[in-house]
C-alpha cells in the first residue's frame, strides 16, 4: 500500500519507514509560528518550563499581524511580550510594523515556507503552506509553547481525501470560487481530522497564490491540512525567494484515500458564501444583497495577484456612494508593487481605503469594524456571527473579482454585470 | 474525577468567534476571557451559568480559529466538561492541552436536554442523565491522551520530559 505526500512528510518527520492513519506519532518539526494573540500565551507557558533557549532560534516565526499597528494599550502590551522574547532568545524571524504582514502571505514570501517541511502554528490558517507540498497545521498555544522548547509535536495521522478538479475556468472564476463550492459541497465539517488533497488539470493551471488561497481554506471544512503536489510553479517560487534546500514528495499512485470528489470547474460560477458559515456557498449572480462596506485583503486573497484582478475591475469606475470600499495589502512587499504597478493609485481614484498591512478588519479586530445590521463583502476566509465586528452585523465571502465588483454596485454583484 | 451539573444546550458548528469573540483578544487574562464565554452564541450566558455546569452542543465544536482563548475561557467560566458530537480538531486538541474535560458522544449530545441535570464519571466515561434517568457511555480518549492529561497537561508532560 503506497503512501499519500502527507503521510510520507509525517514518516520522515517521526523517523519512520511509514505511518497509517490514526497512528499517534511524535514529528520534528521545522517551523513553528505564533501571532500577537496566540504567541503571549505560549510565551507565558514557555517561560514557565525554565528552559534557558528555544530549540532554534532560526525556526521560530514571531508576526504580530493581527491588531498591529497596535489598535489600543492591551495589544500594544502584547506585542511587546514578543518584542522582548524575540531580543531575549535571540529570535531571527521577528517582524515588527514596517517589516510585518499578514503571517500566511508573508513567511512563502520570507522563503520560510518550502516543500516537504513539517510547519506548525499557533494560528488556524496555518494550512495555507499546503500550496506548496509542504505538511502544515494549526495548533493552539500550548503546542506552539512545547514546540519551541524541543522542536517537536505530537500529531495523529490523518485520513486523506482526494480532490480531484478538472476543466477550464469561466471568466472570472478563481481559486476562491473554487474553494468555496468545495466548502458549500462538503460543509464545515466535510474533511474533519482529514487531509485534503487537491489535483487535477485546472489544480495545476493555478499559479502559487491560488493554491494558497486554497490551501487556506482547508480549515473551513475542519480538515488538519490541505496539500499540494508541488510541480515547476512551486519550484520556480521557492528558487526565487530562497537558497535553502527542500524535497518533493508525491502521492504514490496506490495512496490511500477514504474519499475521491471530482469537480467539473467549468460549471463553478463566482461564488459567495452567505453568513454565519463558509459553507453557505451560492452563486453571486443570484445574491443580489444591498451591502454597506468591502473588504479585500487578508491572507486568503490580499496578494498580489488579488490586487491586480480588483484594480482591472476598479479601474475608472468609482465605489458605490453607499459603500466603503477597504483594500489591504497583505504585506509590504505587496504594498510596494502595487504601488509601482500604478494599483495604489487606480484604488485611491476608484476612492477606496487603502492600509499598511495588517488582519485588522478580518477577524474584527480594527480598521474597518461593522455596526449593527451591517453587511460586508470580504475576500477573507470566515464569516461566523461577529467575526467583523457587531455580533448582527454580516459577512459574505467572495473573491477579489465578485468583491470588486459589488463595491462599484453596492450591492453582491457577478462582475459581468459591469459590461 | 466526576462532573455534575446543568446543562446549556447549543447547536451545530459552534465556532471561536461564539465562544470568544475577537474583540476581547487583545488579553490572554483567563478571568477577563471568561467574563464573556459564550457571548455571541447566547449574550446571558455567564449571568445563568453556575460553577459545575455542563454544555451539550451538537456537530463541530469550536470550529475556526486555533485561539486557546477559547478552551480557556470556558474552563476560567468554571465549565466542568463540555460534551459534543464532535469537536474541532484544534479545539479538541488545545482542550487536551490545557486540561478542559472534553467528551465526544453523539449519543449524550442528541439526548441531553437544556436544562437537564447530569452526572459524570471520567474514569468510566459514564454520563449519567439524573432528571431523565438515563445513562450514556462516552469513547475513552486515546491512551497517548490520557498520559498527557493524566500528566497535568501538555506543558507538565514536557517539563516532566525535559528533566530525564
Ligand atoms: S488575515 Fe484573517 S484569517 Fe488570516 S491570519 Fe489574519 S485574522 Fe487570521
Amino acid at each position: 500500500m503506497g503512501m499519500t505526500i502527507s503521510e510520507k512528510i509525517l514518516a520522515a518527520h517521526a523517523g519512520k519507514e511509514r505511518v497509517e492513519p490514526g497512528e499517534l506519532i511524535e514529528a520534528k518539526v521545522d517551523l513553528v509560528l505564533g501571532n500577537d494573540i496566540t504567541a503571549p500565551i505560549a510565551i507565558k507557558e514557555f517561560e514557565d518550563l525554565g528552559v534557558s533557549k528555544v530549540f532554534d532560534n532560526e525556526k521560530i516565526a514571531l508576526i504580530p499581524d493581527h491588531f498591529t499597528p497596535n489598535k489600543d494599550i492591551k495589544s500594544a502590551q502584547q506585542v511587546k511580550i514578543l518584542r522582548e522574547f524575540a531580543k531575549k532568545y535571540n529570535i531571527v524571524h521577528f517582524y515588527d510594523v514596517g517589516r510585518v504582514g499578514v503571517e500566511h502571505a508573508l513567511l512563502p514570501e520570507l522563503g520560510l515556507v518550502r516543500p516537504g517541511m513539517c510547519i506548525i502554528g499557533a494560528d488556524s490558517h496555518t494550512c495555507t503552506y499546503g500550496a506548496f507540498g509542504a505538511f502544515s497545521t494549526g495548533v493552539g498555544s500550548t503546542d506552539m509553547a512545547a514546540a519551541m522548547a524541543t522542536g517537536k509535536t505530537w500529531f495523529k495521522v490523518p485520513e486523506s481525501i482526494k480532490f480531484v478538479v478538472y476543466g477550464k475556468l469561466q471568466p472570472y472564476v478563481s481559486a476562491k470560487d473554487i474553494i468555496l463550492h468545495i466548502i458549500g459541497s462538503i460543509g464545515v465539517d466535510g474533511a474533519l481530522y482529514k487531509s485534503m488533497e487537491f489535483t487535477g488539470d485546472t489544480i495545476a493551471e493555478l499559479s502559487m497564490e491560488g493554491r494558497m488561497t486554497m490551501a487556506n481554506m482547508a480549515i473551513e471544512a475542519g480538515a488538519k491540512n490541505g496539500i499540494f503536489a508541488p510541480d515547476g510553479k512551486t519550484v520556480e517560487y521557492i528558487k526565487s525567494r530562497t537558497g535553502l534546500p527542500y524535497t518533493l514528495y508525491y502521492s504514490d499512485d496506490d495512496a490511500r484515500y477514504v474519499e475521491v470528489k471530482e469537480y467539473d470547474a467549468s460549471k463553478i460560477e463566482p461564488t459567495v458564501a452567505f453568513p454565519h458559515l463558509p459553507e453557505n456557498a451560492k452563486p453571486a449572480r443570484e445574491a443580489g444583497i444591498p451591502i454597506d462596506q468591502v473588504v479585500i485583503g487578508s491572507c486568503t486573497n490580499g496578494r498580489i495577484e488579488d490586487l491586480r484582478v480588483a484594480a482591472k475591475i476598479l479601474k475608472g469606475r468609482k465605489v458605490h456612494k453607499d459603500v466603503r470600499l477597504l483594500i489591504i495589502p497583505a504585506t509590504q512587499e505587496v504594498y510596494r508593487k502595487a504601488l509601482e504597478e500604478g494599483l495604489i493609485d487606480i484604488f485611491i481614484e476608484a476612492e477606496a481605503a487603502v492600509s499598511a498591512p495588517t488582519c485588522g478588519p478580518c477577524l474584527g479586530g480594527h480598521m474597518g469594524i461593522l455596526a449593527e445590521g451591517e453587511r460586508c463583502v470580504a475576500t477573507t476566509n470566515r464569516n461566523f456571527v461577529g467575526r467583523m465586528g457587531h455580533p448582527k452585523s454580516e459577512v459574505y465571502l467572495a473573491s477579489p473579482a465578485v468583491a470588486a465588483a459589488s463595491a462599484i454596485l453596492g450591492r453582491i454583484a457577478h462582475p459581468d454585470e459591469l459590461r | 474525577m466526576k462532573a455534575h451539573g446543568k446543562v446549556w444546550k447549543f447547536g451545530n458548528d459552534i465556532n471561536t468567534d461564539e465562544i470568544i469573540p475577537a474583540r476581547y483578544l487583545n488579553t490572554s487574562d483567563p478571568d477577563e476571557l471568561a467574563q464573556h464565554c459564550m457571548e455571541d452564541a447566547d449574550p446571558d450566558f455567564m449571568k445563568k451559568a453556575r460553577p459545575g455546569d455542563i454544555i451539550v452542543a451538537g456537530k463541530n465544536f469550536g470550529c475556526g480559529s486555533s485561539r486557546e482563548h477559547a478552551p480557556i475561557a470556558i474552563k476560567a467560566a468554571k465549565i466542568s466538561c463540555v460534551i459534543a458530537q464532535s469537536f474541532a480538531r484544534i479545539f479538541y486538541r488545545n482542550s487536551v492541552n490545557i486540561g478542559l474535560p472534553i467528551i465526544e458522544s453523539e449519543e449524550a449530545a442528541k439526548d441531553i436536554e437544556q436544562g437537564d441535570e447530569i452526572e459524570i464519571d471520567f474514569d468510566s466515561g459514564v454520563i449519567k442523565n439524573i432528571t431523565k434517568n438515563k445513562e450514556y457511555r462516552a469513547k475513552p480518549f486515546p491512551p497517548f491522551m490520557q498520559d498527557i492529561i493524566a500528566k497535568g497537561g501538555l506543558m507538565a508532560k514536557v517539563k516532566a520530559e525535559l528533566k530525564k
